[in-house]
């Protein structure tokens, strides 16, 4: 493989990966708060496209006004999920709100088949980001350079807003121990509906960035990138941000390089991420940057 | 604590596989009255293949409305949904006749879809017509499944010289579907026969593989680019087989594409833009040149309830339904075994999609017609005679 070859293939794998970085994120942060796995958010992801599909093929909004409104409405759908799946269960055991989490996963995949139908539908395209550029003898779309640059400006961002702000405190604070941190004043149920609002307006942005590069939407398009950012999440350190970037970076890079190195395998490149998962849980199963969980007394 | 998180995340993914493989069970249907003719509709009308199947659908309730009795009863059609997947494609199968109680069934879009029928229909002796499921296993070896449209050997070797003759190619490169039976039978029959015409034992330089559903061509894509293939044959599902289009465009790849019947879906425009112009497929049946009076017939009602132009899938969903209620009709019953008997015999028949003549394996040998996309629409190009 010639050295120009294999720079085209990192910047795909690098582009794909930080789409499954900004989803991973989502799963992360609500793992860090509430220790539970949100299955629905691949489906809330879906969601997302849809809704900025039909902002612009069905009530005409400029692409920019749709984008918009999109991340605003899966705002809103994951604090609504939040509020009708998660929270009447939060005293229950774990696996409760794990069926219930399954359950919403369904639903939403399912609502979608009915109401916006089970074709397969066309993404808007906008020429803005489609134009193909060429730099030294890699060509690429710009959209390809576009989103590892929002994927980690987004990542420093949501550090900074993690770290340095109030509400980033709060955050930490209940992931701690929800207990405490009610006793010390924070707002529990504001903070967890902020989680899920913030986790899923990125699901948002990765939606919208996935729809773009690929222009191809059906109600089962959040299975798989909800599976594989899932497990970027937990091949990072599942609860910790940085790690399911990182996660997400690996599992990008490694399925492209994959299929580029061996294209004998090309047909086990979805395996590829359920292998890696299944030795990290073998081998560390906190991930790369997970810290270890003490037990709680 | 580790471990215990370790086994937490092994019980949910295998709860979530258990959970995704499995589906509702839909309420017991109403057994059919006995003025009332069933015939099953099995088709993918969600998934990735759904175009395909609405395309047939189409075709199918037309037949019905212009051709709505039999033997003095009813033909009703009841449409049940394989969801595009082998698994659920086999349990639709079992529920048409098993609760159903239909007494011949059309479909499937997709060969792979319609071979998961294939022991399903056999086992319970209710004959089963495919309309444009191209691949030889789809018949062979079982006396219940027919098709009304040519075969992929067929198919391969009308691509391969067209490929050869009119695009001058000497190297091609596959990019195909591998879990997609039609997908793999195709490239086989292109790869022998393009062999075959170049002599040349390393004509195709290069072969890729890649899975139904997939989003993300960018590797393989560079990897045939880096081959300098003179055009790339990809046969494989309409979605797919646009995004890949689009992506090597998008990639400053401008070799040619061509790839097979499953193209001709008005999404394969759609999502594909203006990156699929002239991209070339071989097809069953173009509406610019009627070959039957019934093609008439089809063509003027399709057009006055559409108000579009029928795929040729639409054409051949049509001539499955007329193919069974020829064979009720001549059976005199709606006794599925009787029924298969009629079918098997068909000759000379008169459909939309031209003469219908089916062999000892139940297949129809008919010609293939050459269609290539020109400002957003698929034209025609060409008919190709099969070889006698």
């Amino acid at each position: 493989m010639t050295f120009n070859l294999f720079l085209q293939h990192l910047t795909n794998g690098v582009s794909l990966g930080s789409l499954y970085a900004l989803i991973a994120i989502g799963y992360t942060m609500v793992y860090g708060i509430l220790r539970l796995i949100n299955f629905a958010h691949g489906d809330i992801f879906m969601m997302a496209v849809y809704f900025s599909f039909f902002g612009v093929a069905t009530f005409g909004m400029p692409w920019y006004v749709s984008f918009v409104v999109a991340i605003i409405l899966t705002c809103f759908l994951g604090m609504l999920v939040e509020r009708a799946a998660y929270k009447p269960l939060r005293e229950s055991p774990k696996v409760n709100i794990l069926v219930s989490a399954i359950g919403a996963s369904f639903l939403l995949q399912n609502l979608a088949v009915v109401v916006f139908g089970g074709r397969p539908k066309a993404f808007p395209t906008v020429n803005l980001f489609q134009q193909v550029m060429t730099i030294g003898a890699v060509s690429l779309q710009r959209l390809t350079l576009i989103i590892p640059v929002a994927s980690l400006t987004l990542l420093f961002g949501l550090l900074f807003l993690i770290n340095n702000t109030k509400s980033g405190m709060a955050m930490r604070a209940v992931s701690k121990d929800h207990e405490t941190a009610r006793l010390m004043g924070v707002d529990v149920n504001r903070t967890i509906t902020l989680t899920f609002g913030i986790g899923s307006a990125l699901a948002a942005i990765g939606g919208i960035m996935w729809g773009m590069k690929f222009p191809q939407i059906n109600p089962a398009m959040g299975i798989m990138p909800g599976l594989k950012c899932f497990i970027a999440a937990v091949i990072g350190g599942i609860g910790n941000i940085t790690g399911a970037v990182l996660g997400g970076f690996i599992l990008g890079v490694g399925e492209i390089m994959i299929v580029a190195m061996l294209p004998s395998l090309t047909g086990y490149r979805d395996a590829f991420a359920f292998i890696l998962l299944i030795v990290i849980l073998l081998f560390k199963p906190t991930g790369i940057m997970g810290e270890k969980i003490s037990e709680k007394v | 604590m580790k471990k215990k998180v370790a086994i937490l995340l092994v019980f949910v993914l295998t709860i979530s596989l258990i959970l995704v493989g499995c589906t509702p069970k839909e309420a017991n249907a109403p057994a059919p009255a006995d003025d009332v003719i069933r015939i099953g509709v099995f088709q993918p009308i969600t998934g990735a293949n759904a175009a395909g199947g609405a395309l047939e659908v189409e075709g199918a309730k037309l037949a019905n409305e212009l051709y709505p009795t039999v033997l003095g009863k009813r033909v009703e059609l009841v449409v049940v949904d394989n969801k595009s997947d082998k698994v659920e494609a086999a349990s639709a199968a079992a529920r048409l006749v098993e609760k159903e109680k239909v007494v011949a069934i059309i479909g499937s879009w997709g060969s792979s879809l319609s071979m998961s029928a294939g022991d399903i229909v056999k086992n319970a002796k209710v004959p089963a017509v495919a309309a444009s499921a191209t691949n030889p296993l789809v018949t062979l070896g079982n006396d219940y499944y027919f098709r009304v449209c040519f075969l992929d050997p067929f198919q391969g070797t009308v691509m391969a010289n067209y490929a050869f003759n009119k695009l001058g190619a000497k190297k091609v490169a596959i990019m195909q579907e591998v879990s997609n039976d039609y997908a793999v039978g195709l490239a086989k029959f292109f790869t022998d026969s393009f062999v075959q015409l170049t002599g040349d034992k390393d004509a195709i330089v290069a072969v890729s593989n890649y899975n139904t559903g997939d989003q993300d061509f960018s590797a393989q894509l560079q990897n045939i680019a880096s081959k300098n293939p003179d055009v790339i044959f990809a046969p494989g599902n309409f979605t797919e087989s646009a995004l890949i289009i689009k992506q090597a465009r998008q990639q400053g790849i401008q070799i040619p594409f061509i790839g097979g019947d499953t193209w001709e879906t008005p999404e394969f425009i759609e999502i594909g833009g203006a990156e699929v112009e002239g991209a070339v497929f071989s097809t069953f049946f173009t509406s610019e040149t009627p070959i039957t009076a019934e093609s008439e017939v089809f063509l003027r009602e399709y057009r006055a309830k559409y108000g579009k132009e029928p795929a040729a899938v639409t054409a051949l969903g049509y001539d499955a339904y007329l193919v069974i209620l020829a064979a009720i009709e001549k059976a005199g019953s709606a006794d599925p075994v009787k029924i298969r008997d009629e079918i098997a015999k068909t000759t000379d028949f008169e459909g939309a999609a031209g003469m219908i003549t089916l062999d000892a394996n139940g297949d129809a040998i008919k010609s293939a017609v050459i269609k290539v996309v020109k400002n957003g629409e698929f034209k025609y190009q060409d008919t190709i005679e099969p070889t006698k």
